[in-house]
């Protein structure tokens, strides 16, 4: 470590790491500006395509006209949104994730591995075969996704770095999936019916409430992460490193835990575990941003991430069944996934 | 770590724990497997004394003819548990000790390396599209999924630039596990009946096969089970490292293949049996390496037992905590199983 410390410095000053570290910034710059255009791009797809096709003209007449304009109920109501709600999902899951990965030091550290997203699914079908619906159901899997973190929390003991923490949040997720299993032979065939559906995942039932909820969460989310950056980056350091520069590692690594939990669980309950969304957000912004931890990056990704799926369900799968954004981010999730560690890409990042 | 090399999954010297001589170990082992059997027999909505069972089943006469409910109770619906129990039990347990021996993997088990998620799609494939009802069927169905999953997963880790290492396996079936069970939710969406076979195959459960069913397929698990002994010397070797293992003389692309095939001869089988049960793979070769140590040879057999003693008592507990109904065996052995996990993952034994 001091080792280590010391070869820094001395490239520091030696070599010119200024100058790589303003390359590195403005490489993040251009990757936060790419996926921002994409997203606007998407956007604009989003908000013309569909069964009362619009052309661009169109869409714009009917965001800034007033009611009566042709289109606006379709665009503001219907699509704008769903848009809305799949990026703000999306940005949560994903900063959920990356943050998660990030402090525990594991790249399976995400919250569909380690168990929140089970704690709210099987809280959530438990309560739709009750006979809930609507802000229950939400409620439940806000309570479920939030129980699933304490218990991990707690579970794992001091520290809670690395594979521990991940092996833990598998058993609370197996634990989950039993349950969840119960609830659902318990429900009527069209609680199960309508449970499996919440399952998949879907921001196609967007209220503006919703959106206001989720974003207003990935907002203060964002604040929180700009102002406690400095112990954030100390964490990079091993932990007795970052002790000696004066930050308090423990405290930082709880803080962001409950932090990512609380954004997964606002974002399952809204919108159900959109598949992998959160799994994948890292490791893609990652690989984008070339290092560093991406937190601005990942959020970003995410919502590119559901938005596009949730387009993809909507227009290319063919049928009259319109399946849920979450069906297409598993579907593609999982190539994806084994596609990055057939390239060798994770071995760099596993404890191995 | 996951990759914890050698000690922690089973090097020989570690053996014995301290104390009794083996034999006495094994005459507890062998008395616990006869109460668990004793009480699958006799526990239920219809409480029997073990004695009464046993005379069903050897002087049915005694108890007034193979029409009385006694009889009919035990005869038609506890015997066929019990023996299905026992079967299931034994080769996830088997399963868990050769996945482990040749992951060199702690925490490896059927469940979390995608084996049963590949088998559990088959099975919906088969419910759903092709109209497949018998359980024959299923499981020569479950067979192949469990078969396409290993090979997919076997084919990452081999293609992966370093080699498999036991980190990778693990990310790989997680993946695999998510895509399939995206896929699996994408069939059963539009098709209410086969959600509704489906959700009670789902949970894990040892009611409603029929005997004959479960016989004719204990031919598939002994051939699975040979497979696995013949390799106990193998896995002895490879606990050791690969180097050593090489050096010793065996061959390990063809132990990894022989052991990917009793895994999937085992757990396939098994899953078509009695639904995809986790943890009782997992229980069972930690529970056998803490009471034998590390050779295979030993491991192997009591491992088994101990597979077939956690279903059974598991199954019986889930008949009488729920009355008047029952909690499905799987749902049990998750409850029990969970806690185990995270047992052994505090406890000093397996140093994660």
């Amino acid at each position: 470590m001091t080792a280590a410390a010391v070869q820094v410095g001395e490239v520091d000053r030696a070599t010119g790491l200024p100058e790589l570290r303003r390359s590195d910034r403005r490489r993040g710059l251009l990757v936060v500006a790419c996926l921002g255009v994409g997203l606007v791009g998407l956007a604009v797809v989003a908000l013309s395509v569909g069964a009362v096709a619009l052309s661009p003209g169109q869409v714009v007449e009917a965001l800034v006209g007033g009611p009566g304009t042709e289109g606006r109920f379709v665009v503001t109501g219907l699509r704008l949104p769903r848009f809305a709600l799949g990026a703000v999902v999306g940005a949560a899951l994903g900063l959920a994730g990356a943050l998660l990965q990030s402090v525990v030091r594991n790249p399976l550290a995400s919250p569909d591995i380690v168990g929140l997203t089970g704690g709210a699914s099987a809280a959530a079908v438990l309560a739709i075969s009750l006979g809930a619906t609507g802000r229950a159901v939400e409620g439940a899997a806000l309570v479920g996704a939030l129980g699933a973190a304490v218990a991990v929390f707690a579970l794992s003991g001091r520290g809670v770095t690395g594979t521990r923490f991940v092996v833990v949040g598998v058993a609370v997720a197996f634990l989950a999936q039993g349950f969840l299993g119960y609830a659902l032979t318990r429900a009527s065939l069209t609680q199960a019916e309508s449970a499996w559906f919440w399952l998949v995942g879907s921001v196609g039932t967007a209220a503006w409430a919703d959106v206001g909820r989720v974003g207003g969460t990935v907002l203060a989310a964002g604040a929180l992460l700009g102002l406690a950056h400095r112990p954030l980056g100390a964490l990079a350091l091993d932990d007795d490193t970052a002790r000696a520069v004066g930050a308090r590692p423990v405290g930082t690594r709880v803080g962001a835990i409950t932090l990512s939990s609380a954004l997964a669980a606002v974002a399952v309950a809204v919108a159900g575990p959109v598949a992998f969304v959160a799994f994948v957000s890292g490791p893609i912004a990652r690989r984008l941003r070339g290092r560093g931890p991406a937190l601005v990056t990942a959020p970003l990704v995410g919502a590119v991430v559901v938005v596009a799926a949730d387009l993809a369900a909507q227009h290319l799968v063919p049928g009259s069944l319109s399946p849920p954004a979450g069906l297409v981010t598993g579907a593609l999730g999982a190539p994806f996934l084994v596609w990055l560690l057939v390239r060798g890409e994770q071995k760099k990042e596993l404890p191995a | 770590m996951l990759t914890s090399g050698t000690s922690r999954a089973g090097a020989p010297e570690q053996a014995r724990p301290s104390g009794a001589h083996p034999a006495v170990g094994l005459v507890v082992l062998v008395a616990t497997l006869v109460l668990a059997v004793a009480l699958s027999l006799a526990v239920g909505a219809r409480g029997t004394s073990p004695l009464t069972a046993l005379t069903a089943l050897l002087d049915p006469a005694a108890l007034g003819g193979p029409t009385s409910p006694d009889v009919v109770v035990i005869r038609e619906l506890r015997v066929p548990r019990t023996v299905i129990g026992l079967l299931v039990g034994a080769s996830l347990g088997v399963a868990g000790v050769v996945m482990q021996g040749v992951t060199r993997n702690p925490v490896a088990d059927p469940g979390l390396l995608g084996v049963n998620a590949g088998a559990a799609f088959a099975v919906v494939l088969g419910l759903s599209l092709l109209g497949v009802t018998s359980v024959l069927g299923l499981a020569g169905l479950a067979l192949l999924g469990a078969l396409a999953a290993a090979g997919l997963i076997a084919a990452v880790a081999a293609s992966a630039r370093a080699g498999s290492s036991p980190a990778l396996l693990v990310v790989a079936g997680a993946a695999v596990t998510a895509g399939l069970t995206s896929l699996t939710t994408l069939v059963l969406l539009g098709d209410p009946a086969a959600l509704d076979r489906y959700r009670f195959w789902t949970v894990g459960s040892l009611t409603g096969r029929a005997l004959d069913d479960a016989l004719a397929l204990t031919p598939v698990l002994a051939v699975g089970a040979l497979v696995a002994v013949a390799l106990a010397r193998a896995l002895d070797a490879l606990a050791l490292g690969d180097d050593v293992a090489r050096g010793l003389g065996f061959r390990l692309p063809r132990t990894r293949a022989a052991a990917m095939a009793a895994v999937v001869l085992l757990c396939g089988t098994a899953t078509a049996m009695a639904g995809p049960l986790v943890f009782v793979g997992l229980v069972g070769a930690h529970g056998a390496r803490a009471l034998v140590g590390g050779a295979h040879a030993r491991l192997l057999p009591v491992a088994a037992m101990l597979g077939a003693t956690l279903v059974l008592l598991a199954d019986a507990l889930g008949r009488v905590v729920t009355p008047p109904g029952e909690l499905e065996v799987g749902i049990v052995v998750a409850a029990a199983g969970a806690p185990l996990l995270v047992g052994l993952v505090r406890s000093r034994r397996v140093a994660l």
